[in-house]
């Protein structure tokens, strides 16, 4: 048999972020998409309005995680370094352009807040990349998995309030991007955490993609079935964030190269 | 900081150490020694690791951290403002070496505090994020009284002065005098996770140049 390479205690899954910090990238990722895709669809102020909430529960949810939650603002200290202070900054900003927009219905705000809550669904997606302790989540490839499950998912819900083409094209445009994001995400992880996502990640290709593009096609004969498409594409990336931040967030354990010569 | 790894025994008297010294409560070891079991039947050896945080040169807890409670020192030593730390935990996930911990209620080994928990519980440190310091007010303080970190052992980290093997072993890699320089110039060493690049402060040693 031959040597192994390296020694040590195999990674578990860690404890300190749980279904709250999921919840902020489940409703956030949809909020930022429902706010991306608010310019190509009509009612924007409706859909801009719901995904206001849903990033506000969101944050929320996270804000229910941290230990002083009293020193929340000191989350905004950290610009030059952190994307969680970036996050932070960008949902203030999504914040400012998506009410103004709400109650203006200004074009330009409703453009200036879909490039806002992208910028905000990017930061999402580079606090997973940043997190170097857990190999899932520090893989370069979530950053486009993120930010694609998020804009599927909201051009999803947004598709509940109406069928503008536009808005079904980027749909479906999200739905394709969204699958190749996670094939390129699944090869690259070559890991024992890998297998924890496999069941969200079949769910994904299967009920969250083919279904869901095939819905998108008999749609002409019942407009309904876009509906359960958005459904479908929305429930099913919640799904496979929640697996991803807590059940495939195993650490690296420990690992010697060299065993000591006594 | 030096470890060992040839003289390590695993007494876990380092840990106990610190836990004195620090009053860390139950279930939070800022250094402990983990035991290993490598090989296979017949050639089976147990290895002892002493881990905690590894002070890195480019700590990735530092960067990740919104409140900028995280920071380094000069000397190199990672520290953090428990008072500006709002306990979100992302410098813990952000960690390679799980060095990190979290305590939301006061907790005491045996229900009422012993006499170093009292003299050690600080409220500060609830809800917020905490991890081994090198003894850094115990390092400042000596140094303060003219004192050399690593030598003198009022200016050195309590489990290093603990260890019974003379397996742990502190002081300033960049004194090309130091006796972790020397250590290191006569013995060869590796540091965890090194490719990750956060460039550990901790160094093994596993056999002799």
């Amino acid at each position: 048999m031959s040597r192994p390479t390296t020694f040590g205690p195999r990674p578990w899954i860690q404890q300190h972020w749980d279904a709250r910090a999921a919840a902020n990238f489940m409703l956030g990722g949809s909020g930022a998409g429902l706010l991306a895709a608010a310019p190509l669809a009509g009612g924007a102020p409706l859909l801009q309005a719901l995904g206001l909430a849903l990033i506000a529960l969101g944050l929320g949810a996270v804000w229910l995680e941290i230990g002083r939650k009293l020193r929340a603002a000191h989350v905004f200290f950290n610009p030059w370094t952190s994307w969680m202070s970036r996050e932070a900054l960008a949902a203030v900003l999504t914040f400012v352009l998506g009410l103004l927009s709400v109650f203006s219905s200004e074009r330009s705000l409703t453009v200036a807040a879909a490039l806002s809550a992208l910028l905000f669904l990017w930061c999402q997606a580079r606090i997973l990349h940043a997190s170097k302790g857990i190999p899932a989540w520090r893989a370069p490839q979530v950053v486009p998995l993120v930010m694609l499950t998020g804009l599927a998912e909201g051009a999803g819900i947004a598709l509940l309030f109406g069928d503008v083409a536009a808005l079904v094209g980027l749909f479906g445009l999200a739905l394709l991007a969204r699958a190749f994001a996670w094939s390129r995400y699944r090869t690259a992880l070559r890991l024992p955490c890998a297998a924890a996502l496999e069941p969200s990640g079949r769910a994904l290709m299967q009920l969250g993609t083919v279904l869901p593009v095939a819905l998108l096609l008999f749609s002409t004969l019942a407009p309904e079935a876009l509906w359960l498409a958005g459904l479908l594409a929305a429930v099913t990336g919640w799904r496979l964030k929640f697996a991803l931040v807590t059940r495939a967030s195993h650490n690296q354990g420990f690992s010697l190269p060299h065993l000591p010569i006594r | 900081m030096v470890a060992d790894l040839r003289r390590c025994v695993g007494c876990q008297t380092c840990t106990a150490a610190c836990k004195h010294a620090n009053a860390t409560p139950p279930g939070v070891q800022w250094r402990r020694v983990l035991d290993m079991e490598v090989g296979e039947f017949p050639s089976v050896k147990r290895v002892f690791v002493p881990v905690g945080c590894m002070h890195c040169e480019d700590p990735p807890c530092m960067h990740v951290c919104p409140s900028t409670a995280t920071r380094k020192r000069a000397d190199g030593i990672v520290t953090i403002d428990y008072d500006l730390c709002i306990g979100c935990a992302y410098c813990a996930v952000a960690c390679p070496y799980q060095a990190r911990y979290k305590t939301d209620v006061a907790q005491f080994a045996y229900g009422a505090p012993m006499p170093n928990e009292e003299i050690g519980n600080d409220e500060k440190r609830l809800g917020v994020a905490t991890k081994c310091t090198f003894c850094a007010d115990r390092i400042d303080s000596g140094l303060a009284k003219g004192l050399k970190p690593g030598k003198d052992p009022d200016a050195t980290p309590a489990c290093v002065n603990s260890c019974i093997a003379q397996a742990l072993h502190f002081g300033d890699a960049d004194d090309p005098g130091s006796n972790i320089s020397e250590l290191l110039a006569e013995n060869q060493f590796f540091r965890m996770h090194e490719e990750l690049g956060t460039k550990p402060g901790f160094y093994y040693l596993w056999d002799r140049k």
